[in-house]
């Protein structure tokens, strides 16, 4: 009875990787916990256990070979009384319910602190991965902020963030990086990988499983003249210290009458990822953007991703700064400038329209890029926002939108309750009614903790048809 | 001598780490001596102002006095240096003056006023002087102990040679994040000096009613952090306190946890009708235990003469007055203030 051993996926949002090594040669005896073969992506290497006892039979991919899609039948495995390499002979035996072998990530795997042990899987078509998929839509329109003939680099939001970081390190000693495993392990998500060994255990900071205390140890050396920027490993755990990012840093100007200030960024991965439920997937934005005294950012590609994190860490104010772990993988054209610093506070069109304004955040912008390519199938043109600062809110460029389109729909992940799309929601009803054709409408996820199951998540999920439906709804067609 | 060999095996075991040295009792100087009693009295007599102003309805919303504390603030902070620094919760008034503060700049932000510390846009709780290395002032409970051990990191990132003094009560010494930032100082051996002020009571919670272990300065054990229980009523047990925590925490050995025993006689907050306590409670500590009248005799044996005394005594009675009489003549803020300092740029 042979098995199909297939190509596994370290993270929920692997599709290919590179066969690296075979462990195991046909004919070759293997128990349950062998490990047979090593598999590789860009960020991590894995070892891949066998499940089940067996005979190596015909190994199908040899090793080295690169982009193997998973679910790729790599190898088959024999039960007792067959030969190796005979597996073609009996295709009929083949199990429907093949086992999954068992996928153990190494000390070096890196998708997450929930992805490591994975089993390999056919690709499920999740809510996660759907906004991952559109995340591959770039800026229609050239940022105004780049200077004419600039040469672009294609870089992951990951390595943008990462060169943020350094490059600000570099110029300033007071900047320094702390959280649970940014320094040895190079990052829970691989953000802070390579700072440890350039700017050494002074300056990269591996803390305690401890937020509420490293936040506050992280706010008061900000009181103390120093220029913290604190990684949360999610923004979830950031619950633990919210009290000192509302209470201590945001505040404290202003109750000091102007005169001590807190300098400190507090960054990490926010929202949904991929199917680890309802605790782990929250979108933070409306929570800090409705603190006064905080700068909130939520950037959407790899060039507002590093401008805008340089533009954060030197900012005299605390600013929250929420990245999205399904952005990070995904490569953007990002300037190669000696010093790409973005404005904060300032919104940015991405693709020019003029019968709807779609306006939205983070992860939120991919999917309203994607929803306008279908909407434009259609005949209608929209015009797509990304805020990119939550707080302060740039009002300008989303009424100046929908004083020419007369129609806006807010997209975000996250839910619509007292959301960011309220607020644009408030801001079109109080200073852009006269230009209003229509409601405005929000399009976000179902007010409900997101759920585990593959089929409720992609429900409960916001996604490109949901846009083109409060599309529909706002431009009057069906 | 029975009841004390069970006192002493009552006693955790020999420590087999290195400890900090038994304090002793500061061996202060006649000037030192008066310095001492001059801080304590400004204290007092200050908060005795502030208390009459809230009743007066000048100061509103929460005013946490300090009195019958002084000697700890006094004791600790005279040992201090223009290096190191200072955090507290929200019964902050006298440390702010001993970090040298004017007076005038403290009573007129009790008052909510412009020329107030924070342009009376803190109060009483949320005080802050970056310029005399006082960093607030806080008005939730524990929050300053990990905020104290960030100004102890930025101290030890600098190398600057400072230490931070973190004070908290009773009641902070039972919130998770003491222990996180306990854990982290100890790890990191930041400069910082843990001072437990216990006053017996959390509002109106005894120690024994809300502490598992009501020996806190034991709380640092499973840290590794020394800690050390010291008369928090006499001005110079605290200081000799202050000074072996100092050579401890400035040899790089990392925190210490100093237990100041000491005792309010006001209310938690001027709204507390303390109901939990007995007037001759209260009275007895007064009688038997008062700092300011501690040290009275010290100079006494000192041979400072009663009209010297006086004579300090009613220079104090001038300052005190003058800041109250000008915080509450000093304009309230201009109501443009309303939108300043909430950012520091502009976007």
């Amino acid at each position: 009875m042979a098995i199909d051993i297939k190509m596994p996926a370290l993270s929920p949002t692997m599709e290919e990787g590179t066969l690296a090594k075979w462990l195991v040669k046909e004919g070759d005896t293997v128990k349950s916990g062998d490990i047979m073969a090593e598999i590789e992506t860009d960020k991590a290497t894995m070892e891949f256990e066998a499940v089940d006892e067996g005979t190596v039979g015909k190994i199908l991919v040899a090793e080295g070979t690169d982009n193997v899609k998973v679910g790729t039948v790599i190898m088959q495995l024999q039960g007792e009384g067959e030969e190796a390499g005979s597996a073609d002979k009996a295709p009929a035996e083949t199990k429907d319910d093949t086992p999954e072998p068992k996928a153990k990530a190494d000390a070096k795997k890196d998708d997450g602190v929930e992805d490591s042990a994975h089993p390999a899987q056919e690709k499920v078509e999740t809510g996660a991965r759907q906004m991952f998929e559109a995340a591959k839509h770039d800026a229609q329109v050239a940022d105004p902020a780049i200077p004419e003939g600039t040469e672009m680099v294609k870089t992951t939001v990951r390595e943008a963030l990462r060169d943020a970081m350094a490059e600000e390190m570099r110029a300033d000693e007071r900047v320094f990086v702390m959280g649970e495993e940014v320094a040895q392990y190079q990052g829970a998500y691989k953000v802070t990988q390579g700072l440890l060994d350039e700017f050494g255990d002074k300056r990269v900071i591996d803390t305690p499983i401890t937020e509420y205390g490293f936040a506050g140890v992280g706010t008061g050396a900000a009181m103390g003249g120093l220029r913290p920027i604190v990684e949360f490993m999610t923004f979830n755990f950031a619950m633990q210290a919210i009290d000192h990012i509302v209470n201590s840093a945001a505040k404290t100007n202003y109750m000091s009458g102007g005169q001590m200030r807190c300098p400190i960024v507090f960054r990490g991965p926010n929202g949904a990822a991929s199917r680890v439920g309802a605790q782990h997937s929250q979108n933070y934005g409306p929570w800090y953007a409705s603190v006064p005294g905080l700068i909130v950012i939520a950037p959407y590609d790899a060039a507002d991703a590093k401008g805008l994190l340089k533009a954060a860490i030197r900012s005299t104010d605390p600013v929250v700064f929420l990245e999205n772990e399904l952005l990070y993988g995904r490569s953007f054209d990002v300037p190669k400038l000696d010093d790409w610093v973005l404005p904060i506070g300032k919104a940015r069109i991405m693709r020019e329209g003029k019968d709807v304004t779609i306006v939205s955040y983070s992860i939120g912008v991919g999917l309203a890029l994607e929803a306008a390519d279908k909407l434009a199938e259609e005949g209608i043109d929209a015009e797509v926002i990304d805020l990119r600062t939550l707080r302060p809110l740039d009002k300008d460029t989303v009424l100046k939108s929908l004083a020419k389109t007369n129609r806006v729909v807010v997209a975000e992940e996250g839910w619509p309750t007292c959301s960011i799309a309220s607020e644009i929601v408030s801001t079109c009803m109080e200073e852009g009614f006269d230009d209003l054709d229509a409601p405005v409408i929000r399009v976000c996820n179902e007010d409900v903790p997101l759920p585990y199951a593959a089929n409720l998540e992609k429900l409960a999920l916001i996604s490109s048809d949901k846009i083109v439906a409060g599309v529909k709804k706002v431009v009057y067609k069906k | 001598m029975a009841r004390n060999a069970r006192a002493k095996s009552a006693e955790p075991p020999v420590p087999n780490r290195e400890r900090p040295g038994e304090p002793q009792p500061y061996q202060a100087s006649r000037d030192e001596l008066l310095q001492f009693y001059k801080d304590m009295l400004l204290i007092r007599r200050f908060e005795e102002k502030a208390g009459q102003l809230y009743g007066l309805g000048l100061i509103g919303g929460f005013c946490h006095l300090y009195i019958g504390q002084e000697a700890v603030a006094v004791g600790l902070q005279s040992a201090l240096t223009e290096k190191d620094s200072v955090i507290t919760g929200y019964r902050d008034h006298g440390h702010m003056l001993l970090c040298r503060i004017p007076p005038k700049d403290v009573m007129a932000e009790l008052t909510g006023r412009q020329a107030g510390i924070s342009k009376g846009k803190g109060g009483s709780m949320h005080m802050f002087s970056v310029e005399h290395k006082f960093y607030g002032g806080h008005g939730i409970v524990g929050a300053q102990v990990s905020l104290g051990a960030g100004l102890g990191f930025s101290h030890k990132y600098n190398n600057d040679g400072g230490v931070c003094l973190a004070y908290f009560g009773d009641g902070a010494a039972n919130q998770g994040q003491v222990y996180e930032a306990f854990n982290m100082a100890e790890l990191w051996k930041l400069p910082i000096i843990f001072v437990i002020e216990n006053n017996q009571y959390a509002m109106g919670t005894s120690v024994n009613r809300a502490s598992s272990e009501d020996q806190l300065y034991r709380r640092g054990e499973s840290f590794r952090i020394p800690g050390i229980q010291v008369d928090g009523m006499d001005v110079l047990a605290a200081r000799g306190a202050a000074e072996e925590a100092l050579a401890w925490v400035r040899a790089g050995k990392g925190p210490v946890i100093l237990e100041m025993k000491t005792y309010r006689y006001r209310g938690h907050s001027m709204s507390d009708p303390a109901k939990y306590r007995s007037r001759e409670e209260v009275q007895a500590v007064r009688d038997k235990s008062d700092p300011i009248e501690h040290v009275k005799k010290l100079l006494d044996a000192k041979g400072v003469k009663e009209d010297e005394l006086k004579a300090i005594e009613a220079e104090i009675r001038k300052v005190v007055n003058e800041s109250a009489d000008f915080a509450e003549s000093t304009p309230e803020p201009d109501p443009k203030e309303l939108y300043t300092d909430v950012l520091v740029e502009k976007y």
